[in-house]
């Protein structure tokens, strides 16, 4: 009988188990970027920056040279690298506590520069690694470990919107924001990635997509209900869409 | 080749050039600013990299990229500045980077001054970040041997895949000597970055990862023996010390580095006039610390007077170098102050009175 091969892992990741836990979607989003990296045969050329957080093993799965970076550097180390590498494909994978709280000033300047690097950035709206504390994204009334009457205005102050912010920084390129929780959207962000791959290797400046993603374990939801609680109370404060799209303007350099 | 009169900060910069440096990551503070500022035109015109960093803290981390891409970096900053850094700089060591850094220390604690220091020689030889760590340090006094020693810690870091830190105080950043840039440094041979993450996977056969992350104890704490060893190498060759008036067999020796050593050497003549003669250790290196240099003390030797700029950081290396075999004696001024070589003068006589009565 003729076999046909309609599916099989990608090259982008290293083929072994990854440390995420169960219904989390960092799963997914490591597949598709790891997918766009393979497909646009940038996976032997990239050099990816692993950020501190439930990612920080991210170096253990992403196929290609990898750094660690200390917490909220990432885009710092990113710009050391892609000054001396500029040819090679550069982006850092960082979470929302990472990005937003400790690492705001790395990648609000590394976009206000416009570096020419790719920022893939996962927002579960709470630190999972460390077992389920207040992100700067936690929304109001969400409890988290250190809000456990819930996230309040007055003290702790409302979410951060990272892509909205910015998009008010003359240097970023391309930013938009997904979500993965269903195939339609799996795609719709695939696309996204591949996009921001493209304005880099285009040397058309600084892009990040950012990721609708879910903490079953420290939310207190099963991965089902945590998918729709996310479309539900994620979105709505979160809208998805293009932020920024400035690649039909004059190039960067 | 012919001397230039230059600044202490450009000097250094310049010589960073010299050095082979691929790339400067830096953030502005005063007394080392000169040194980013010539860096700014110098880089670009050489066809290197050189950013204006949005802290020191993104400039360390810059620094720890470009380093694991193979290129060969340099920071600068002062006192405060280097405190940021030093956790960028526990990542460097953890993960076997090469990197130069060049301190051009200022009074403290917190903001402190701007006026020169050496109250960060705990911060540079004890362990300024997390972790057993250690980093190569080097304390020139004047301006050539601050040049040669910039030229060869790009060779240095890159044998010991460490960081490297320079130690001037802005005395020596801002003064100006004549200086011969192209003095040559001795010749060391460098393995190969074939550890690099250079985005070249495919090529090299195999992914590179810069970590410093060891989850299992027992692989960190063998991580941490593989690092002892080096910093073993660097106790073995890299002490570096100059012996003064030894052949006078001193009862007092100075213990002295830097600016401090400067102003000692004038404190020496200014005794030696008056028929008491007094030797100096000055130490370059501040870690590893010269020991061998306290083996070499004449046997007449009873007294070791350290001066510092602080209020005493250096001594306790005196004290264990020494071993109780002299009795240790300290003047230094802190906060920026720089002693007169005739306070020095005066502690000396003082010390001397006091052995005879």
């Amino acid at each position: 009988m003729k076999t046909k091969t309609v599916y099989k892992p990608t090259d982008g990741l290293v083929d072994r188990d990854l440390s995420y836990c169960p219904g989390c979607t960092h799963g997914i989003i490591h597949k598709l970027v790891g997918e766009v990296l393979s497909e646009k045969g940038l996976i032997d050329e990239a050099i990816g920056v692993a950020s501190v957080g439930c990612s920080v093993m991210s170096y253990e799965f992403f196929n290609c040279d990898m750094q660690q970076a200390a917490h909220g550097r990432a885009p710092a180390v990113a710009t050391g690298i892609k000054r001396v590498r500029p040819e090679s494909a550069v982006f850092t994978y960082q979470g929302d506590g990472d990005l937003a709280s400790i690492g705001m000033a790395e990648v609000v300047h590394a976009a206000h520069r416009g570096e020419n690097m790719t920022v893939i950035f996962v927002n579960n709206a709470i630190y999972g690694m460390t077992g389920g504390q207040m992100a700067p994204t936690t929304l109001i009334d969400q409890k988290t470990t250190t809000s456990p009457t819930g996230r309040k205005k007055k003290g702790a102050g409302e979410p951060i919107r990272v892509s909205e912010m910015l998009a008010t920084v003359p240097g970023a390129t391309y930013l938009e924001r997904v979500s993965v929780h269903d195939p339609k959207h799996m795609r719709k962000a695939k696309k996204a990635i591949e996009k921001a791959f493209d304005v880099q290797m285009n040397k058309q400046g600084f892009s990040m997509i950012e990721f609708i993603s879910t903490c079953p374990i420290n939310w207190g939801i099963n991965p089902n209900d945590s998918l729709k609680w996310s479309v539900e109370n994620m979105i709505p404060y979160f809208p998805l869409g293009v932020y920024k799209d400035s690649t039909k303007e004059d190039s960067n350099e | 080749m012919a001397k230039v009169l230059m600044k202490g900060n450009e000097a250094m910069a310049l010589a960073a050039i010299k050095g082979g440096c691929d790339a400067f990551f830096g953030y502005p503070i005063t007394p080392q600013n000169e040194l980013p500022e010539y860096l700014s035109y110098h880089m670009e015109a050489n066809n290197r990299i050189f950013v204006q960093a949005e802290s020191e803290v993104a400039a360390i981390n810059m620094v720890y990229g470009a380093a694991g891409s193979g290129a060969r970096v340099l920071t600068s900053s002062s006192s405060p500045g280097i405190a940021l850094k030093q956790e960028g700089i526990s990542y460097l060591v953890g993960s076997e980077l090469p990197a130069v850094i060049i301190n051009v220390m200022r009074g403290g604690p917190g903001l402190g001054g701007i006026q020169p220091s050496q109250a960060d020689y705990n911060q540079i030889t004890r362990t300024g970040g997390n972790g057993d760590m250690k980093v190569l340090s080097f304390a020139p006094e004047n301006l050539q041997e601050t040049v040669d020693i910039v030229k060869e810690s790009f060779d240095l870091a890159d044998y010991y895949r460490n960081p490297v830190m320079i130690a001037v105080d802005g005395l020596i950043g801002q003064m100006m000597e004549p200086v011969d840039m192209d003095k040559p440094i001795r010749k060391i041979n460098l393995p190969k970055k074939d550890w690099a993450a250079t985005g070249e996977s495919k090529k090299r056969g195999k992914r590179n990862k810069i970590v410093s992350l060891h989850l299992d104890p027992y692989k960190l704490e063998e991580h941490n023996l593989a690092l002892q060893k080096k910093y073993d190498k660097m106790i073995e060759n890299e002490q570096r010390y100059e012996m003064v008036n030894m052949d006078k067999n001193p009862e007092i020796v100075f213990v002295a580095y830097g600016s401090m050593a400067r102003i000692a050497r004038s404190a020496i003549e200014m005794l030696a006039e008056e028929n008491i003669h007094v030797g100096m250790l000055r130490p370059i290196s501040l870690f590893p610390y010269p020991q061998k240099a306290f083996d070499n003390l004449p046997k007449e030797t009873k007294t070791l007077l350290t001066l510092e700029m602080s209020l005493g950081q250096m001594i306790q290396d005196v004290k264990i170098a020494s071993n109780g075999k002299h009795n240790i004696e300290f003047y230094g001024r802190t906060g920026g102050v720089v002693p007169e070589a005739e306070e020095i003068v005066h502690k000396v006589k003082s010390i001397l009175k006091e052995a005879k009565s």
